[in-house]
């Protein structure tokens, strides 16, 4: 005689409020209506404080002249003819200037660093690490302020001015002479996306040989060549047509040439500066993460240091660089906001500041400034996702 | 050819045979001394040689860096102790027209300004308050971060509850119980920067915990509202989220609620750091085997039970390294409450330094390097605590 499990009293009935499902709903329902609320009351009591403070809404402004200047465009830009519209687009292109130029030279910056870390050579590993720990442990904002008020606003005035071959160098900012470039200088330039591609060419073309006979060919030689010799040649052809427009020193100010100025030099120094010391932690970190066993592998299959460390270690150690060494792009492009603190005509300068100030429209200046760094940060975490996919996939 | 130390005598009582093989000893029949290694292997030298001087390129690399730090060194040691002036009332004793020689740093500006730097514009007679204040937190930071202190559980509802409230009735002030109200906008320096980290640090804990629960949530409007909260707050810059804090938030809120300078900062910056402590969290939970939460629930435990027993005490102590890094980079992030206004440490130097008053070439190097030396001091302070926690967690795994 068997036992019918099945026949036995069924469960007890749990009672409803006690069942996960409509529990986990009843919750659900809650948190959404507790956001909803909050969105509600904040929309009601906002536009009743914009309508008593007689301040429009919506995006008109957009296309009101904007009046005021700014001190560094890389579009055309005047403060009588250009919309406000127009000084979010400047501002945007000098924060992506600052920060596009403080990326590369963090990286050149920290990778350099980060290896000296783990130099043999003890006073390099020392002075490195000094370098890392007194750089991360004070804030960026006061390296910034350093940098502008106590070294760049104490070089000397005007009159003073330091000059190197052509280049002034002052409290104002530094003016180098600008090339310009006169007819057949086109020449050079096709001459120099020849090169770059010829270049990409032989490159692909030795991987493929060295995967059939193991031989490859001086690419790096011959790269620089065609990448640098071609467009040069053109140019010895074409007679150098460039002229350097030379900063000229008056008596009050300097005209021609390029402007650096002050505010962009500081945040640059100090975004990369800054940077760099994370960087250098993330490349130690990477590299050590690379176990001592394929280092000794690859010495024991006859590689010399050199390549061993090309072709074994940073292959294996980018794989664990790339995902924290994005989150520091993304940091340096984020942290590029503090241009704010010293001036420089950054997007929260220009935007988040003037142009927040004058029309007093706070809601929609400061979440289109938020959509743009949240686009910033999607946009390199997806670049960034892409390629760290193509390096991880060297993994078998 | 004799065999040294060969006995003499037994020379005398052997045959001519024996006596020829004997002498013929083609096997040293025990070592002698061995030579030292070449004086310039060892001890100092062969240290310089190993890890200064082994390549050319590692020679040039040595000579590069000795030139660079006999150029800093020396030249800071002079700013810092040698030329700066240790005395005097006003910019004067720091002009080098005046003292007739180079001045570095001009340390009776910061003696001057020392109590403004800590306290703001503090009423004097009410600066006891701040100091209490200072004391009982020091003594919960201990408390809390020494894990062999007794009754750590008291600790962090001494940290999280009691302090935060006796800190406020302190500071701001009570009229009930006889202490004057001081207004937010008096406060400054030292002072402001404690009170919007620690802050920062007792609100975004809490927060941030939920958040990252909500994140690994089983409901879907949960964890999608946490993540987009998390994603959204990470991905701007803190100034943007205080700009929000500072002309938003008094929008969004009724006119009698309107809040005060500081503490729309400290908002923006509790809001920031909790999204950064959440994904702290939350890596700190996913190291957690999931057999955990299975054994809790066997043993009958609720969602909250199951965590507040189980999975969170091992969360949060593999994750107090990286919470500590957190707030190193949250007291950083403090700076930048400058930018909205409000008085924090930097921002009092940066006033001063501008004081006619002490107006000189080195006032403001003088400042600034005051403001480095403090916030380095505590920066590398708690990030060695950090790695002191990580070796000893290590050592616990090792086992």
């Amino acid at each position: 005689m068997s036992m019918d499990v099945a026949s036995g009293s069924a469960p007890a009935p749990v009672a409803f409020y006690n069942d996960p499902k409509i529990r986990s709903i009843a919750y659900q329902a809650t948190l959404c209506a507790i956001v909803l609320f909050l969105v509600y009351g904040a929309t009601t009591n906002a536009i009743e404080h914009l309508a008593r403070a007689h301040i429009a809404s919506g995006f008109g402004f957009w296309n009101n002249t904007a009046g005021f200047d700014i001190s560094q465009t890389l579009i055309e830009y005047s403060s009588q003819g250009s919309t406000y519209g127009r000084a979010f687009w400047v501002g945007l292109l000098n924060t992506l200037l600052v920060a596009g130029l403080g990326i590369v030279l963090a990286t050149i910056l920290g990778f350099i660093v980060g290896i000296s870390r783990l130099s043999k050579n003890w006073l390099l590993a020392k002075t490195a690490a000094g370098y890392v720990e007194t750089i991360r442990n004070i804030p960026l904002l006061l390296q910034l302020l350093f940098w502008y008020n106590a070294v760049l606003k104490a070089l000397p005035e005007l009159r003073d001015s330091i000059v190197l071959g052509g280049a002034y160098l002052n409290n104002r900012g530094l003016f180098l002479p600008k090339p310009q470039f006169m007819r057949g200088s086109d020449e050079a330039l096709v001459a120099a996306v020849v090169g770059i591609i010829c270049a990409v060419v032989f490159y692909l073309w030795e991987s493929r040989r060295q995967e059939r006979t193991g031989k490859r060919g001086p690419v790096f030689t011959v790269a620089a060549i065609l990448i640098l010799g071609l467009p040069l040649a053109a140019l010895a052809i074409e007679g150098f047509p460039i002229k350097f427009d030379f900063p000229q020193a008056g008596r009050f100010n300097i005209g021609g040439g390029i402007e650096v100025l002050p505010e962009f030099a500081a945040l640059l120094f100090g975004l990369t500066i800054y940077t760099a010391a994370f960087i250098a932690e993330v490349v130690r970190a990477g590299i050590l993460a690379v176990s001592r066993g394929q280092i000794e592998a690859a010495y024991s299959l006859g590689l010399r240091p050199r390549p061993t460390l090309r072709l074994i270690v940073v292959p294996q150690a980018m794989r664990v660089i790339i995902p924290p060494l994005t989150s520091q792009y993304l940091n340096l492009t984020k942290n590029s906001s503090l241009a704010v603190a010293i001036g420089y005509p950054d997007l929260v300068q220009v935007f988040t500041g003037t142009v927040l100030n004058q029309t007093g429209q706070a809601v929609e200046v400061v979440a289109i400034t938020m959509l743009v760094y949240l686009s910033i940060s999607l946009v390199t975490s997806l670049a960034m996702n892409i390629y760290n996919r193509r390096v991880a996939l060297v993994e078998r | 050819m004799r065999a040294p130390g060969d006995a003499n005598g037994d020379i005398m009582t052997m045959s001519e045979g024996e006596l020829a093989v004997a002498e013929l000893h083609f096997v040293r029949d025990r070592a002698i001394e061995a030579q030292p290694p070449p004086a310039a292997m060892t001890g100092a030298m062969g240290w310089i040689r190993a890890n200064l001087l082994s390549t050319p390129f590692n020679i040039a690399l040595t000579l590069i860096i000795v030139g660079l730090l006999l150029w800093v060194v020396p030249e800071l040691v002079k700013f810092l102790f040698l030329d700066a002036a240790w005395s005097g009332v006003d910019r004067d004793a720091c002009r080098e027209a005046m003292q007739h020689r180079p001045i570095g740093a001009c340390w009776p500006f910061v003696w001057e300004r020392l109590p403004y730097f800590i306290y703001g514009s503090y009423p004097i007679p009410d600066r006891w308050r701040v100091d209490v204040f200072f004391a009982m937190l020091a003594f919960g930071v201990v408390w809390l971060l020494w894990l062999e202190a007794p009754r750590r559980d008291i600790g962090s509802l001494y940290f999280f509850v009691v302090l935060p409230v006796c800190s406020f009735i302190l500071l701001h002030g009570w009229a009930l119980i006889g202490l004057e109200v001081v207004d937010t906008v008096l406060w400054g320096g030292v002072l402001v920067t404690i009170v919007v980290s620690s802050v920062g640090i007792v609100v975004s804990l809490p927060l941030g915990i939920l958040l990252a629960l909500g994140r690994r949530s089983h409901m879907p409007t949960v964890r999608l509202l946490s993540t987009i909260y998390i994603e959204f707050v990470r991905g701007v810059p803190l100034i943007t989220v205080l700009f929000m804090a500072s002309v938003m938030l008094p929008l969004f809120v009724p006119e009698r609620f309107e809040p005060d300078k500081l503490l729309r900062a400290l908002v923006g910056i509790a809001l920031f750091a909790s999204a950064y402590m959440a994904e702290v969290v939350r890596a700190g939970l996913q190291a957690i085997p999931k057999g955990q939460f299975e054994g809790a629930m066997a043993v009958g435990l609720g969602y909250w039970q199951a965590m507040r027993l189980i999975i969170l005490p091992q969360a949060l102590r593999i994750t107090i390294p990286n919470i500590v890094n957190t707030y190193i980079g949250l007291f950083k992030d403090t700076t930048l409450v400058f930018i909205v206004g409000i008085f924090d440490f930097l921002h009092t130097i940066e006033v001063s330094r501008i004081d006619p008053k002490w107006a000189t070439p080195v006032t403001s190097a003088t400042g600034y390097a005051v403001a480095a030396i403090f916030y380095w001091i505590f920066c590398y302070a708690m990030s060695r605590y950090a790695r002191a926690i990580e070796a000893r967690l290590a050592a616990g795994d090792k086992r």
